[in-house]
């Protein structure tokens, strides 16, 4: 039996004053523990769903329950177990680092705990910027802040909005370790970010977003299977004018004046079977080059296709 | 978490209040000295030329005017702020995702105005008696008028920092309305040294009840009945409240 969804979301949407559609009609269920990455470019409407769940845009229509709370009536129940990181570094600069995380807490109507601040700044490398002015901080030190002060009140879903907009190579490694960490602790995370490279490390799964449209939702590992593509780079020993009849199975193409053939197909092993027709077929080759196409890769061709239609349109 | 929550809303009022104690030059000497100023041309220098206004020796018949002033100026002042900061900045998701409903928000940010706005009265009547040797007849009342009215105009300065868009509107009401009502609402005169029509014209400008109103609970005396005033001021409060209650049903300026 399927475990109950925390987050169970089911026709929402959000039509701006002005008539801008932000989202369109959407239903996602996101599972306790997992990873969520949801993709999409500037103004898919990532800011918007998550703005809907947390509370800081009112939905056109729909239901959103949160641990099987709906957000509209029993908003206290739902907005204490999540917590948010915005996009923006939004600080207050005249505040201090560690009375802006114990207000956090305090927030949420969690009582004091000092040790539990301690820890969380400890694991988050700010205690030795505790009594330091947000303002004299650096961005991606902000960015830390924001991050404990979503997590000061130990919420069980945590909504990251593009969390490593901006960082340096470094920080964004060590968000990654954090995210690790948070789910092994049972945190259920969405992230949305248009690093597409971020939703392939950690994400367990995708949802890409375009146009206020939730596209799809799908396993990382099942997307990639699916619409995954194995591109190969063949060097020949010598040139070919035509490409030989028995090779027609394949989806193949010469380059390079007949030196090159290139091949795009499903998976390496079809190139196995490829290389063993080739030499049946007295094509002789020197060189051999492999790419596996990447999250990235498909959400481009996902995405891309889709403004494309509609700019012909 | 299903009911109230305690711990948010005095959350927001230590973290307002916090920044009244960041700032204690500008938020609290700033009035002092101002209010120190009109004791000095109007109670020492133009007040040595009159002898009493309304019954009452005129320096010490000011002294009700200038409190109201303060608690006019820095309740809406400190209130607008105290959202529009939040709003401008962005920080205003944190208190929009938290669990906290308007109870909860207007209790932390209007009260925190309002307590703010009761200290300077406490330091402005301490001031005060430097420049002039003045009675409170009931100060029961006078506690009761002062808080009504800084709850009131806090109420009023959070709505305007709800509508305003940018920090020229935050001074606008308060420098371009509430200042002009307040000098001509009798906080230096009695509206009986006034000849008609201004003398009934006068009666349309509502902070003539507030500063009448308190001065009543100073002297047992004043232009306006006490009762009346303080019905204006209940209805003041009221109006506030309806406007807020709609702002946070429909999430005006703060949800989008």
């Amino acid at each position: 039996m399927e475990m109950e969804p925390i987050l169970d979301i089911r026709g929402l949407c959000k039509t701006y004053a002005g008539g801008t559609v932000a989202l369109k009609p959407t239903d996602l269920r996101i599972r306790k523990g997992e990873i969520f990455a949801l993709l999409g470019p500037n103004g898919a409407g990532k800011t918007t769903l998550i703005g809907l769940v947390c509370g800081l845009v009112r939905p056109s229509g729909g239901e959103v329950r949160v641990f099987g709370f709906d957000v509209s009536k029993r908003w206290r129940e739902a907005r204490a177990r999540i917590g948010l990181v915005p996009q923006e570094l939004a600080v207050d600069m005249f505040e201090y680092v560690l009375p802006s995380v114990t207000h956090s807490r305090a927030l949420f109507g969690r009582p004091a705990d000092p040790a539990k601040i301690e820890r969380l700044l400890k694991s988050l490398s700010l205690w030795d910027k505790r009594d330091q002015r947000i303002s004299a901080l650096s961005g991606g030190m902000k960015r830390r802040v924001l991050i404990a002060k979503a997590l000061a009140h130990e919420p069980d879903l945590l909504f990251l909005d593009e969390p490593t907009a901006g960082v340096d190579v470094e920080l964004r490694r060590d968000m990654w370790a954090l995210i690790g960490e948070l789910r092994d602790q049972g945190v259920t995370v969405i992230l949305t970010t248009h690093y597409i490279e971020e939703a392939e490390e950690m994400a367990d799964r995708i949802g890409v977003i375009d146009k206020g449209e939730l596209k799809l939702v799908e396993e990382k590992r099942a997307l990639m299977a699916r619409l995954g593509r194995t591109q190969a780079r063949i060097t020949l020993a010598a040139p070919l004018s035509v490409i030989p009849g028995e090779l027609g199975r394949y989806d193949l193409a010469l380059a390079d004046e007949g030196n090159v053939l290139l091949y795009h197909g499903a998976g390496e092993g079809e190139v196995a079977v490829l290389l063993k027709d080739l030499v049946a077929a007295g094509v002789d080759f020197t060189g051999l080059g492999i790419r596996e196409s990447s999250l990235e890769d498909i959400f481009v061709d996902l995405v891309g296709n889709n403004h494309r239609r509609g700019e012909a349109a | 978490m299903t009911g109230f929550n305690l711990r948010g809303t005095f959350a927001i009022y230590r973290f307002e209040l916090a920044r009244t104690w960041r700032t204690l030059f500008q938020s609290i000497l700033t009035p002092v000295l101002t209010t120190s100023l009109y004791f000095i041309v109007f109670g020492s220098a133009i007040g040595g030329q009159i002898q009493s206004a309304g019954g009452v020796p005129y320096a010490a018949f000011i002294v009700p005017g200038l409190l109201m002033l303060t608690i006019l100026a820095e309740s809406t002042a400190n209130a607008s702020f105290g959202i529009y900061l939040p709003r401008f900045t962005g920080t205003i998701y944190e208190v929009l995702s938290a669990p906290v409903g308007v109870a909860e928000i207007l209790l932390g940010y209007v009260g925190a105005a309002a307590t703010k706005s009761l200290i300077l009265s406490a330091v402005i009547l301490a001031t005060a008696r430097v420049f002039v040797d003045y009675e409170i007849a009931h100060p029961l009342m006078a506690a009761g008028f002062i808080l009504l009215s800084a709850v009131a105009f806090s109420l009023f300065g959070f709505i305007l920092g709800c509508w305003a868009d940018g920090f020229e509107k935050l001074q606008v009401v308060p420098m371009l309305v509430l200042t002009p009502l307040t000098f001509l609402g009798g906080t230096f005169y009695s509206i009986t040294m006034l000849p008609e029509p201004w003398r009934t014209v006068t009666l349309f400008n509502p902070v003539v009840y507030l500063v009448n109103g308190l001065r009543w609970t100073f002297y047992g005396k004043a232009d306006v009945d006490l009762g009346l005033a303080t019905t204006l001021t209940f209805a003041f409060l009221a109006i506030c409240i309806g406007i807020v209650a709609v702002i946070f049903r429909t999430g005006w300026r703060l949800r989008t």
